[in-house]
């Protein structure tokens, strides 16, 4: 009985975090809710209780038929017929699956149906479910975009559109168009405001929209006439049961087939705006997009446990010059660092699920009543570091996912690039996440600036003073060294006072701060857990202390009057 | 209509993954091996009994099982998908039983447990295979019984019609109600647990679980909650309380005796090259008419 939750202790390390104590006690407003429902916790030992039994049951569907159904999802693929979507038979299985599980709304308040469960474990079950299908992953996680409308719809819409999520209906986000893909500011999908029947009317072109026959649409579109920029944009909510919007095709893809990216007509479609108008990009879909971030990040985080697994398992297996070529120096090196990246990568996903849950926790509080200064203060301070780390979880994770993935393959030799073999499923579904919800490029322009504004170099300070194991010490002074050397860096490049010097080399510094981040995170969790991180804490503090000192010489020798001789 | 239905489950050790230690030398089962776990075809006939609740509101679903004190675990799995209560038949006189004595003590609490339209079981355990205690207990209770059933179809005018497995096929067959079914491993699989009801019932434990929590002075966690949500006491019934006669339960009741436990070894004995003639295929047949392999 396959159970990708049990499997992976590394898992259950995180869920017991210090952390989560607050975390709970916020997301419970004390246990409140214990009188009024009978699934609600009583304690916080009992709310940790909880998540590891809905993750223990994740992990069974996950293992016993979502893995399962991976391949035949992959090789069927959804199927688009009178502007409707049709999932492959397997995905339809999975999903009855997770429905049945009651895994939908997971993080919503129980009023509505949901299981009130803070971000982090919900990312935990995020992560497993693209361990067993990355495409799948997709469609269920969609269901994160509700957090969007619960923070910004009003009440009237919670009580409508939040209970049906809870029950497993499905959302997509739709932003994409075809002249506007990086750049959201360019959405040209009109909204007009229909006086006769009180509501607005959608019409134009998306593309590249996840599960783009979704029940529930989150639509960005311009409700401003005569507006070109990101403030002529609001945010919409589209019922499909209002019909409206048909699916015109579904793209054909290098990866997770399972998960139908769609191009969408609207034609007239009635859609209710959410939260004000103006402010669909410059505030909501930015907090959509963050969340969709995290969500990359698990899904990557998942993979590269994935591809982890198949690699050992071949290495163990697959006999060469008659020994099994794990026991081969090149082999080993690649299947430690690909571990040692996902301990890493998996320690920046939780910290950063962390730092999200705390301040969400406390905005919503702030929604029913005033904060303390200290609440405030609080607030203020997991925010900035949620903002700060979630461009690092998605862009650091999904590039190790690729890294992960590509290793795996060559662990198989030729094997691999056979169709025979899961791994080139888990490359080619890989391929994707460093691209969409904002490629790593624009990952690393949303971190440059807590570059340039020391918030890295901050943490990492604070990261110094918690105390380790005297055995790691000699780990310590090397991560000190390592952000030293990003620092003198940054300084070096903020001094020139060239901006387009400082965009060239920002994801240098970029990876030059997450490498030290994930050094520090994996050293805090060693010290708690020798037995599950400490071979990894070694190769991966060797690993980064390369990379930074290969940034570091490029940076340190480069010269502004080079980049014309790139520019080309 | 409103169905009242009660599945009859077992807690089996796991024979699918039998190692070198799966036996005892004495030729028993060596149980510390062998993980505990719900018979899968009994999953199966929780599956059909939760779709029926599911299409005839009102309906409930009341899990049985007989066993040890931790068999209370088949009625927390009942729970975790949708099952309403359960009864845990336990006592030292039910032990030993075989599929008579079993099928009695089940028989003696379906009549105390009063109404019933649907007992649904699996086809057998995985432990005796015997596929015998269904359809005994239909015996005991004088109730009509349809085996191997694959899908319940309708539930309509106090008759049932369901599809049953057959070799080669499947038949489509009609019942009165009150009915006991025995539902085969090709129906579909059961639901999972359920979130929520997974996180409301999971510290439902039965007296005898209770028992050994406390035995050594520990306190039982969250104990007053055993008062304020009775549904977490997991109810157990010993022979006086299901009104049963001692004699024709456990050890006492089950004549059959095992007189030796073999491991047997599959291999073949002897192979045999045959062409296409039409004289070597008329060969082979009247030899395996002779010998009853087939006829």
């Amino acid at each position: 009985m396959a159970n990708f939750y049990t499997e992976h202790p590394e898992l259950r390390f995180h869920l017991n975090n210090p952390l989560m104590e607050r975390i709970c006690e916020l997301k419970e407003r004390g246990y409140k809710d214990k009188e009024e429902f009978d699934y609600a916790p009583q304690d916080y030992v009992d709310a940790v209780d909880s998540y590891d039994k809905v993750l223990e049951i994740t992990g069974e569907i996950t293992g016993e038929v979502i893995a399962v159904n991976a391949e035949g999802v992959d090789e069927e693929g959804p199927h688009c017929a009178d502007g409707r979507v049709e999932y492959a038979s397997g995905t339809k299985a999975n999903l009855d699956a997770m429905v049945k599980a009651g895994l939908n709304g997971m993080t919503m308040p129980r009023r509505y149906g949901g299981l009130n469960f803070p971000i982090t474990p919900y990312t935990m079950c995020a992560e497993i479910v693209a361990q067993a299908d990355a495409g799948f992953g997709n469609i269920w996680s969609l269901q994160d975009c509700i957090e969007t409308l619960y923070e910004f719809g009003n009440e009237d819409q919670h009580s409508r559109f939040i209970p049906r999520i809870c029950a497993g209906e499905t959302m997509s986000m739709d932003l994409t168009e075809p002249d506007a893909g990086s750049d959201l500011q360019s959405v040209m999908l009109k909204a007009t405001y229909d006086e006769a029947n009180a509501c607005w009317r959608l019409n134009g072109v998306k593309r590249f929209i996840t599960n783009g026959d979704a029940n529930l649409h989150l639509v960005l579109a311009r409700s401003e006439e005569g507006t070109k920029d990101g403030r002529g944009l609001s945010m919409f909510i589209y019922d499909k049961n209002d019909g409206g919007v048909d699916v015109r095709r579904i793209e054909n893809k290098l990866g997770i087939h399972g998960s139908p990216t769609c191009e969408l007509v609207y034609k007239n479609a009635k859609a209710e705006l959410c939260g004000d108008r103006k402010l669909g990009l410059i505030k909501y879909v930015m907090a959509l997009m963050n969340g969709a971030r995290l969500g990359i990040a698990a899904q990557s985080v998942g993979l590269s446990q994935s591809a982890y697994n198949e690699a050992i398992a071949y290495a163990k297996d697959r006999k060469q010059f008659g020994k099994a070529i794990i026991e081969f120096p090149a082999v080993y090196d690649m299947l430690s660092t690909i571990k040692a990246k996902l301990d890493a990568g998996r320690a920046l996903l939780y910290q950063t699920a962390r730092y999200v849950d705390i301040y969400k926790a406390l905005d919503d509080i702030a929604r029913e009543r005033k904060l303390t200064p200290e609440e405030r203060q609080e607030q203020k301070r997991y925010a900035k570091l949620a903002d700060s780390f979630t461009p690092l979880a998605k862009g650091m994770n999904s590039e190790y996912a690729n890294q992960n993935a590509y290793d795996c393959i060559q662990v198989h030799g030729g094997s691999g690039f056979m169709m025979e073999y899961a791994c080139q499923r888990i490359y080619r579904d890989a391929r994707i996440t460093s691209i969409y919800e904002g490629t790593t490029q624009l990952q690393t322009v949303a971190a440059i600036r807590y570059v340039t504004n020391g918030s890295y170099a901050a943490t990492l300070h604070e990261y110094e003073m918690i105390p380790c194991l005297p055995e790691f010490e000699k780990y310590m002074n090397r991560i000190k060294d390592m952000a030293r050397k990003f620092e003198a860096c940054t300084n070096a490049v903020k001094e020139a006072q060239n901006q387009e010097l400082l965009d060239f080399v920002s994801r240098r510094l970029y990876e030059m701060a997450a490498v030290c981040v994930m050094s520090h995170l994996l050293l805090q969790d060693a010290g708690r857990a020798p037995e599950l991180f400490a071979q990894s804490l070694n190769v991966y503090v060797n690993y980064a202390e390369a990379e930074v000192e290969k940034n570091f010489n490029f940076i340190r020798k480069f010269k502004a009057d080079e980049l014309d001789s790139y520019r080309k | 209509m409103s169905l009242k239905i009660v599945v009859l489950a077992k807690q089996v050790p796991d024979t699918r993954c039998v190692g070198k230690e799966a036996m005892n030398a004495d030729g028993t089962i060596n149980r510390s091996a062998l993980p505990a776990i719900f018979n899968p075809e009994d999953l199966n006939a929780l599956e059909q009994a939760l779709r029926l609740k599911d299409t005839h509101p009102g309906s409930t679903v009341t899990m049985l099982t007989m066993g040890p004190g931790r068999a209370a675990e088949i009625i927390r799995e009942g729970l975790y998908r949708g099952a309403d209560n359960g009864y845990l038949l336990t006592d030292r006189a039910f032990a030993g039983a075989d599929t008579l004595a079993t099928s009695y003590a089940l028989a003696t609490a379906i009549r105390k447990i009063g109404e019933y339209d649907i007992i649904l079981g699996g086809r057998q355990a995985i432990d005796g295979d015997t596929a015998q205690v269904g359809p005994q207990v239909a015996e005991k209770l004088g109730l009509p019984q349809i085996t191997y059933v694959e899908e319940i179809q309708e539930v309509a005018d106090g008759r049932i019609r369901v599809k049953r497995h057959i070799d080669g096929g499947v038949e489509t067959v009609e019942g009165p109600l009150p009915i006991v079914l025995t539902v085969n491993g090709s129906a579909v699989p059961c639901r999972p647990r359920n979130a929520k009801l997974v996180q409301k019932y999971k510290r439902a434990l039965g007296a005898q679980e209770k028992a050994a929590i406390t035995k050594d002075g520990t306190e039982l966690p969250y104990a007053s909650l055993y008062e304020s949500r009775p549904y977490l006491n997991i109810t157990e019934w010993s022979v006086a309380d299901v009104n049963g006669d001692t004699v024709q339960c456990g050890l006492s009741g089950s004549p059959t005796k095992v007189k030796k436990i073999e491991n047997i070894i599959f291999q073949a004995k002897e192979s045999k090259t045959i062409t296409g003639s039409d004289a070597d295929v008329e060969n082979l047949i009247v030899e395996l008419l002779a010998n009853h392999t087939i006829g």
